[in-house]
């Protein structure tokens, strides 16, 4: 153990001695930041697999790795997603939800993209002294009746105060844990060439929201966040016995960061269409005036489903029924003679391109 | 979106490829100023529509890129010091100067803002009149109203508090001096159309005829583009060399005259330094001795001497046309995004970062071949 530690020290992240708000933007930066320091040090094969929660049996002192079969087969034991994520957001509210409900959804969210059904969550609240009660109220109150419609219970927490200055009024971390109720394996060493890409609905909307709120911009209509909990979706497609090999919400980084992390994961390369994505008119409009690429920017309850290509059509029809998934569309395939661990973006006239993932944050251009 | 999906459709564009395929009889150069022009000629794919015979070639129009480290350093220091509100346009801050970006000063501490406009600078400091704000004036022509008027405003107001960082650099002494260069490749210019909608196009003309180089004043989406080769071309294969321009929906010869005048009123002509090219005469704007007082260089004793550039860089040729990014032995190795040794790679307008994000697949496989060459060869011998 103590040469492990010593291969690891001095502190590995030799570019920048202080974090940078860039280290949280989910792109290089982040990825770097988990693969040098986290993964190393708490090492275990759970969180190598680098899922958006770890997948782990209960008991059997089985761990991830097991074929899919294995996995299906001990019906003793059950086998558990369990994930966490904290929520930072400023403003607090915003249209289309608040932090409350993000907390609920995105925790949700990393369970679904397990193929989990999510059961239980816990909240912890840092909050700042001075927030109003009032404020607290209505932020409690929307995480409540998010966890009601996403059927998860919130059975533990925790409550922190700091001192005023310390915090942005109010900061919330939930864990949750779900249970996997299929033999379906769902992690990028399962996507395949010729999976068919498949998103639930417009993308970028979330981040276009809060960046609308954040810097006073206004249009002609509001743009409401996509915060929604997908669990139901996913649980849908999976009832169907739909052959999904691979899931990803599309939070920090939006789609090109999460496509990234799946192509470099499974080693495959993946190819999409601008045409195909779906982006609406006001949020492309508002990415042009910023100098966004709305493949950036964040979404709150869109997934991407790597779908086994027999079943993309079935797929496609289950979520155009339900109300998360109304504009949902192929956008791509995962191809056979792709560079591994690259995405391809043909362009609407016609050229292809590589779709990089961000190093930092998206930032507003010049001109 | 309305105005702006014309401007990429597919059906369109091929018509315009296969009609530029027609025009050309033999190989041509042709140099896209703009550094937004260059981002959506890689964004969008554009150079591979076109005949091979036709080479297009990244110009010095990124203000982040050839902003001088020197600058960003001063940047750097002023932006450090606790009095101040150091506000920038965003993708300024991962600038690198010698030794840090302004992100790093953030998160050490500065109060580093990213404002979208100058005025809302100048806001800042009215609101806050125990802090000195001080607004990092870059670009081109085409931010240069705003960030006049802002000083123009300050003074106007008595907001003492103001100042501005100033590197403003100017087009058309730029273009003068790649056509001066005796590497000069480049046959004909794409001229930057948003520069052009603030000084319009008549000081390009006598730089056509000097130097009988067609020049297409063009804007930024595709078809944009590709009309504007197509008018390049077709002056090229005509023997002519005009001013011509394809950007006529906001451009107007005579430009924007009440932002001339702003610009007039607050900046004068001075020599100027370019990141990755030098020192070119008369080629920015500076504060004129009258808003001196606004004048952040003049309000915070820094000092910073020069800077040497990166010797295995070769951002100079890359930005004069005469080399590909993906001929430097730097890129994509020593010289990425995250760690740029020289101008283009910094700004995601520069022709090296455009290549390193959109096309480093083919230049690896391309050094790769090249080296699998070498190395059977090796075996052989």
């Amino acid at each position: 153990m103590n040469t492990n530690f010593t291969l690891s020290c001095p502190i590995p992240i030799s570019d920048y001695p202080y974090v940078l708000l860039a280290h949280g933007g989910g792109g290089k930066l982040t990825n770097q930041l988990i693969a040098k320091m986290f993964v190393p040090l708490f090492n275990n094969p759970e969180l190598e697999a680098q899922h958006d929660g770890a997948v782990f049996r209960v008991g059997g002192g089985d761990r991830v790795g097991l074929s899919s079969s294995e996995m299906g087969d001990r019906k003793g034991s059950p086998l558990l997603a369990f994930s966490t994520d904290s929520y930072v957001i400023h403003p607090l509210f915003f249209p289309g939800g608040d932090i409350g409900s993000m907390a609920v959804h995105g925790t949700v969210n990393d369970l679904a993209m397990c193929g989990a059904r999510p059961l239980y969550l816990s909240a912890g609240y840092i909050i700042e002294e001075g927030l109003p009660m009032d404020t607290l109220w209505r932020i409690v109150q929307s995480m409540a009746q998010a966890a009601k419609n996403a059927h998860v219970s919130i059975v533990t927490g925790d409550t922190k105060v700091v001192d005023r200055g310390k915090g942005d009024g109010v900061f919330i971390n939930t864990a949750g844990v779900g249970i996997i109720e299929h033999d379906q394996r769902i992690a990028p060493q399962s996507v395949r060439p010729g999976d068919v890409l498949i998103v639930n609905g417009d993308i970028g909307r979330h981040g276009i929201a809060i960046m609308a709120v954040r810097e006073g911009l206004e249009f002609e209509t509001i743009i409401e966040s996509d915060s929604a909990p997908v669990a139901d979706l996913v649980l849908q497609l999976l009832d169907a016995r739909v052959e999904i090999h691979c899931m990803r919400d599309l939070t920090r980084g939006g789609m090109a960061s999460a496509l990234n992390e799946i192509a470099e994961g499974s080693q495959t390369g993946i190819a999409i269409e601008e045409r195909r994505v779906p982006v609406r008119d006001d949020v492309n409009a508002a990415c042009e005036l910023l100098g966004f690429d709305p493949l950036y920017v964040a979404c709150e309850g869109r997934f991407v489903a790597f779908v086994a290509p027999q079943d993309a059509d079935r797929a496609l029809e289950i979520m155009r029924r339900h109300p998360l998934g109304a504009d949902a569309a192929i956008i791509g395939s995962v191809k056979a003679d792709g560079y591994p661990g690259v995405v391809m973006m043909k362009s609407r006239i016609g050229a292809n391109r590589i779709v990089d993932m961000i190093s930092g944050e998206q930032l507003p251009r010049i001109c | 979106m309305k105005y702006v999906d014309e401007y990429r459709d597919g059906d369109a564009a091929q018509k315009y490829a296969r009609a530029i395929a027609q025009l050309t009889t033999r190989p041509w150069t042709i140099m896209e100023i703009c550094g937004g022009q260059t981002h959506s000629i890689v964004k969008h794919g554009i150079d591979e529509l076109l005949p091979k015979e036709i080479t297009l070639v990244h110009g010095p129009g990124c203000p982040v890129c050839v902003t001088p480290v020197e600058l960003i350093d001063k940047a750097v220091e002023i932006a450090a010091r606790p009095e101040v509100i150091f506000c920038s346009f965003g993708d300024m801050l991962r600038v690198p100067g010698t030794k840090k970006d302004l992100l790093s000063v953030k998160a050490a501490g500065g109060d580093v803002r990213i404002v979208y406009s100058p005025m809302d600078a100048v806001n800042l400091a009215r609101a806050n009149p125990a802090r000195q704000v001080v607004f990092f004036a870059v670009g081109f022509e085409t931010t240069a109203p705003a960030n006049a008027m802002s000083v123009y405003q300050a003074k106007q107001l008595g907001i003492t508090n103001y100042s501005v960082l100033v590197s403003h650099v100017l087009v058309p002494p730029a273009m003068a001096a790649i056509l001066s260069s005796p590497l000069n490749q480049v046959q004909g210019f794409l001229a930057a159309g948003h520069v052009c909608t603030v000084m319009g196009y008549a000081e390009y003309e006598p730089l056509a005829a000097k130097f009988h180089v067609p020049m297409v004043v063009t804007g930024f989406e595709p078809l944009d583009i590709l009309q504007g080769i197509t008018m390049c071309i077709k002056q090229l294969e005509e023997g002519r060399a005009e001013v011509e321009n394809q950007y006529s929906r906001v451009v107007q010869r005579a430009g924007n005259v009440a932002a001339q005048k702003t610009i007039a009123e607050v900046f004068e002509v001075c020599d100027r330094k370019w990141r990755g090219i030098g020192e070119i005469p008369q080629s920015g704007w500076g504060l004129r001795e009258k808003y001196a007082a606004h004048d952040a260089e003049k309000r915070f004793d820094i000092i910073s001497g020069p800077v040497e550039e990166s010797k295995e860089c070769i951002s100079g040729l890359i930005m004069q046309g005469v080399k590909k990014p993906d001929q430097c032995p730097a890129f994509g190795v020593s010289c990425i995004p995250e760690r740029p040794l020289g101008a283009p790679m910094v700004s995601s307008e520069g022709a090296c970062a455009a290549y390193y994000r959109y096309r480093r697949q083919e230049t690896r496989s391309k050094k790769q071949e090249a080296g699998n060459r070498k190395q059977e060869a090796g075996i052989q011998n």
